[in-house]
């Protein structure tokens, strides 16, 4: 009795887990610099297909002013600039925000990940900071998971640990 | 615009048409700018030492800007310093603005029947129209007509880059850039095609030297010469900035001269991928 019930506990958390879409989570971890002159970083996370041009948007994160003043320096976002940003007409809604203090920061990535198609991805997290430097990281994944799936990268300067959490 | 052309003509008989000469640049601070309405400033100048000011200044006045729509937009903040001229640009529109100074037109040199060696126009001589006939003997001893052109120029682009102020001219020596110019990094192949009177200019020899020679032993130049269609392909080796400078000529000018001659200058940015 005990054995059949635990089975169809069993059965039952597997039908909850499949009628869950899909789930994706990214964490960009911002780390603290020890120097003369800090500003937060500008920030931007976005995937694209393998071998295709078509842009995503995940994250954007800079210095939004009444002025408008802070868009000045998204160009030096230059990877991102490049393949999306000079296209865009600012600011843009969904995935822009403030710059972010140093530490970890996870961003929910469901509602972009339930449009994306079957296939090969790279993400790109690049971050750019004002009298500092500049990096760029690549996570590639394939899409969906069948299983729960942890991908890292780790910056060496401007960028710490980027984690990309994928759940089927 | 009467006083431009004069001008642009006036400052470009004055440099010397030929290789040995000092080279001409025209150097935007970026290429690539973002924000609302963003301002570039420019140093035109002419030296040995490529992007280093040492030795005269360019004009801002002989240089026209044109904005994405075909338009002219106002040069601002223009001065003209010993060893270079400046300017600033406010990019209003988004998209890709075309700065040049361009000039064509007759150049002639003979001999007298003491064998004394002639050159129209004079140093310094402006043209008028009608002085080729007035002031070139025609059946002179080893006349030599030809028909010159010089362009020096470059582009910057506010958000993404538009093709509208790629266009050539159509006239004289040129560059159309079938790489868009503010879309260049490093390890990418850009192609260029040049074009002489709008037709391709097989033949052209180009030269691209990086910027920063002051800090090397050598020019590191780098030579292409141009295909049946014009074109070259420029693998770049590293990002930075590029002086180009493209040579061309023959002997198919229109009449009265018997030969053609293009230089072609323009300045380029690479950037890191």
């Amino acid at each position: 009795m005990l054995r059949k019930t635990l089975a169809a506990l069993l059965l039952g958390a597997a039908a909850i887990n499949t009628a869950q879409a899909a789930d994706a989570s990214l964490t960009i971890d911002i780390p603290a610099l020890q120097v003369a002159e800090y500003h937060r970083p500008y920030i931007a996370a976005w995937l694209m297909p393998e071998g295709g041009r078509e842009v995503t948007n995940l994250a954007l994160w800079y210095q939004m002013d009444d002025k408008r003043e802070g868009e000045k320096w998204l160009k030096d976002l230059r990877q991102w600039w490049r393949r999306s940003g000079r296209s865009l007409e600012m600011p843009v809604d969904g995935f822009t925000g403030a710059t972010r203090a140093p530490g970890e920061h996870r961003i929910a990535l469901g509602d972009a990940f339930s449009g994306l198609g079957p296939g090969e991805y790279t993400l790109y997290v690049e971050a750019s900071r004002e009298v500092g430097g500049r990096e760029l990281l690549r996570l590639p994944f394939s899409w969906p998971v069948t299983e729960a799936a942890t991908l890292k990268a780790r910056g060496d300067s401007e960028l710490g640990s980027v984690v990309l959490e994928l759940a089927p | 615009m009467q006083r431009k052309t004069l001008l642009t003509t006036l400052l470009i008989l004055a440099l010397p048409l030929s290789a040995q000469a000092h080279r001409v640049w025209l150097l935007p601070a970026a290429t690539v700018l973002s924000g609302d309405a963003p301002w570039v400033t420019f140093d035109a100048a002419v030296s040995n030492d490529v992007f280093y000011f040492n030795h005269h200044p360019l004009q801002p006045a002989a240089f026209t800007a044109t904005a994405p729509d075909g338009s002219e937009i106002p040069l601002q903040n223009t001065h003209v310093g010993k060893h270079r001229g400046t300017f600033d640009l406010q990019l209003l529109q988004p998209g890709t603005y075309r700065v040049s100074m361009a000039s064509s037109g007759l150049r002639a040199r003979w001999e007298d029947e003491n064998g004394e060696r002639h050159f129209w126009p004079g140093r310094g001589e402006t043209p008028a129209p009608g002085d080729f006939e007035r002031k070139v003997p025609r059946d002179a001893k080893n006349l030599e007509v030809s028909r010159a052109s010089r362009r020096v120029e470059t582009w910057v682009t506010a958000g993404a880059p538009t093709d509208s102020a790629l266009a050539p001219s159509g006239d004289g020596l040129e560059m159309h850039a079938h790489t868009h110019p503010n879309d260049l990094y490093s390890g990418e192949t850009a192609r260029f095609q040049f074009l002489i009177d709008g037709q391709p200019a097989e033949g052209t020899e180009v030269t691209l030297i990086p910027d920063g020679v002051r800090y090397r032993d050598s020019q590191e130049e780098m030579t292409f010469t141009a295909d049946a269609e014009g074109f070259i392909a420029v693998t770049w080796p590293q990002a930075g900035r590029y002086w180009l400078e493209a040579e061309y000529q023959d002997d198919r000018a229109a009449a009265p001269a018997t030969t053609r001659q293009g230089i072609y200058v323009v300045t380029l940015e690479v950037l890191p991928l």
